[in-house]
């Protein structure tokens, strides 16, 4: 099962493991190649990207810079660009309360209520997951053809009078949005589903017993041990939804005015080739990203993800 | 523990009442699933469309697609290419990650932490950064970009999903296994690959499925990283601005209903085998 694999990314801790050996030559090698090759690919390029990000645009020659300190990148970037940035993080935020608020009740259904019925279970899974074998540029567009103007969507909003015979879906930041939750939706219920999965039901027996409702025992206790799932769902939304480009780009679900970040640094690196600003705006993503991450998992309270 | 439900159950007898959710939840998650499923429908029905070279509205029923999927020479050189990649980078993370693995269960490291938060980052970073920083390094270093770049990129943000799936698999691994190999006079190696290797191919073999299938629909770190050659998805963000053909749709369908096909099979396979024990 591929993706199921996704799950166990930050609940892998909870079997707390007993380290045996102290390291010799075998640890070295088998360690050494796979972190020198994440430190060369992974490390370095963000020192490049650092260096990269001071360095002076030439404004004569195409995609030419010359190497240097130039922390007045920083600044013309957040001056031009703020409102791409905060718009990033608006979209990706709705976008991770949405999915999530859609994404529970299908967890629960798979985890909590059809726990004895393996087979049905299991199918329901696949497709959680099914949509990871479609390309989803090709579900994008899919999307994007039938929210079109000329698509069924809008014909109907329309004939029933609730979109005037101007209005569009597409090109608008509801498209985006919605184009952004529904590409996390997996990602959002495969680790509610393993959290829910391991919820013991006698717990929420025992609730009822004492007389809570559904309401106070979901509140009181399978929300709180879900709570893992929660935080590893939310954040493999949040993270990669931020810097997303495909949904917001033109040829997809946005227009002129939803522009991301995202957006700004592909047009940047590729098409204009400021390499110095599309660098200074990728460090400052990272950055916010990093505040913003590491505030959030030290709030929810598990600090080791891995 | 299924056992401790039941008896429950029968204990406290029919009284518990039904709650909403009892109806209400079936009925939303269908509702959802429909939804999610919209767009996967509308790549298959679309994949039959007799259109010529944008794919848009529906010309009616075609089989031609399907038979000549090659007709659209660009769309079969980048799925060669997906392939191509992801095969190669699946090999390199999964054999870089299966090692740190088990090194990581195996030993007690002083730089843990560090080793742990350089695994857990990968996974932290928006694909954009990552690809405009390898991308930025390619530049500095004079390397043209090409399906070397690429694979080299792929390598890197599949690693850390490897470490994280064949982890998983070592600590559950019974080291009384290994000891009775040792006792019985096994090398290192022939324990190794005997006993420990055998026993963690299922969680090797998800990593690897979990790798290539990141490779292969991966568009954002594979953009930046491919100059002139095109996988699989940077065709499809390429030709959407002038419009798909009808073949990279029955590319991407082909890919589903095979995938959908294998993991029906292992699902139903795995669920036989279960009530079997039960």
């Amino acid at each position: 099962m591929a993706m199921t694999a996704l799950a166990p990314t930050t609940t892998a801790t909870a079997a707390a493991e007993p380290p045996r050996r102290r390291p010799g030559l075998i640890a070295f090698a088998l360690l050494a190649p796979g972190l020198a090759y994440l430190a060369l690919f992974f490390l370095v390029p963000f020192v490049s990207l650092l260096i990269t990000s001071f360095g002076i645009n030439d404004p004569v020659e195409y995609g030419a810079f010359s190497y240097g300190f130039y922390w007045q990148n920083y600044v013309d970037v957040l001056a031009e660009y703020w409102p791409q940035f905060v718009r990033s993080f608006w979209y990706a935020l709705l976008a991770t309360i949405f999915a999530l608020l859609i994404s529970y009740p299908i967890a629960y259904f798979i985890g909590v209520r059809l726990r004895e019925r393996t087979l049905l279970r299991n199918l329901l899974l696949v497709l959680v997951i099914a949509p990871f074998f479609i390309s989803f540029l090709l579900r994008t567009l899919a999307w994007k053809q039938i929210l079109s103007d000329e698509g069924p969507v809008v014909g109907f909003l329309q004939a029933v009078g609730l979109m005037g015979p101007q209005d569009h879906i597409t090109g608008t930041a509801a498209a985006v949005v919605f184009g952004l939750t529904y590409n996390f939706i997996p990602f959002m219920t495969l680790p509610l589903f393993a959290s829910l999965d391991r919820l013991d039901k006698r717990l929420l027996e025992a609730g009822s017993d004492l007389y809570a409702g559904p309401a106070t025992t979901f509140v009181k206790i399978t929300f709180p041990l879900s709570l893992p799932g929660v935080i590893s769902g939310t954040l493999l939304t949040f993270i990669p939804a931020a810097g997303d480009y495909v949904n917001a780009s033109q040829s997809f679900l946005g227009g002129p005015s939803t522009a991301m970040v995202g957006n700004v640094i592909q047009s940047k690196f590729l098409i204009t080739v400021n390499y110095p600003q599309a660098a200074a705006l990728s460090i400052l993503l990272m950055a916010v990203i990093l505040v913003i991450v590491g505030t959030y998992v030290r709030r929810a309270g598990t600090e080791d993800l891995l | 523990m299924s056992v401790n439900t039941t008896t429950l159950r029968a204990a406290n007898g029919p009284v518990r009442r039904r709650s909403v959710g009892s109806w209400l939840l079936p009925l939303y998650v269908t509702a959802a699933f429909i939804v999610l499923l919209i767009p996967i429908v509308y790549t298959l029905v679309f994949s039959f469309n007799d259109a010529n070279r944008s794919n848009i509205s529906w010309n009616g029923f075609t089989l031609d697609n399907w038979q000549n999927v090659c007709a659209q020479p660009d769309v079969c050189i980048a799925f060669g290419n997906s392939l191509l990649v992801g095969a190669v980078s699946t090999l390199l993370a999964t054999t870089l990650g299966t090692a740190i693995a088990i090194a990581l269960v195996r030993y007690r490291f002083r730089a843990r932490t560090v080793i742990s938060l350089l695994l857990f980052l990968p996974m932290a970073t928006p694909e954009i950064v990552m690809g405009a920083g390898l991308a930025s390094q390619f530049l500095t270093m004079g390397v043209s970009k090409g399906l070397g770049t690429i694979i080299v990129a792929h390598t890197m943000f599949c690693l850390s999903f490897v470490v994280v799936t064949v982890r998983a698999r070592v600590l559950s691994l019974d080291p009384a296994l290994e000891e009775a190999g040792r006792d019985l006079y096994g090398s290192p190696t022939a324990v190794f690959w005997r006993v420990t290797f055998p026993l963690l191919l299922p969680g090797i073999i998800a990593a690897a499925l979990l790798s290539f299938s990141l490779s292969f629909d991966d568009f954002i770190i594979t953009y930046f990283n491919a100059g002139t050659v095109q996988t699989f998805p940077v065709y499809i963000y390429v030709a959407a601005q002038r419009g798909i053909p009808p073949q990279a749709n029955v590319i991407a369908s082909a890919v589903f209903l095979l995938a959908i096909a294998a993991t029906l099979v292992f699902q139903v396979g795995a669920a036989r085998r279960a009530q079997r024990r039960r």
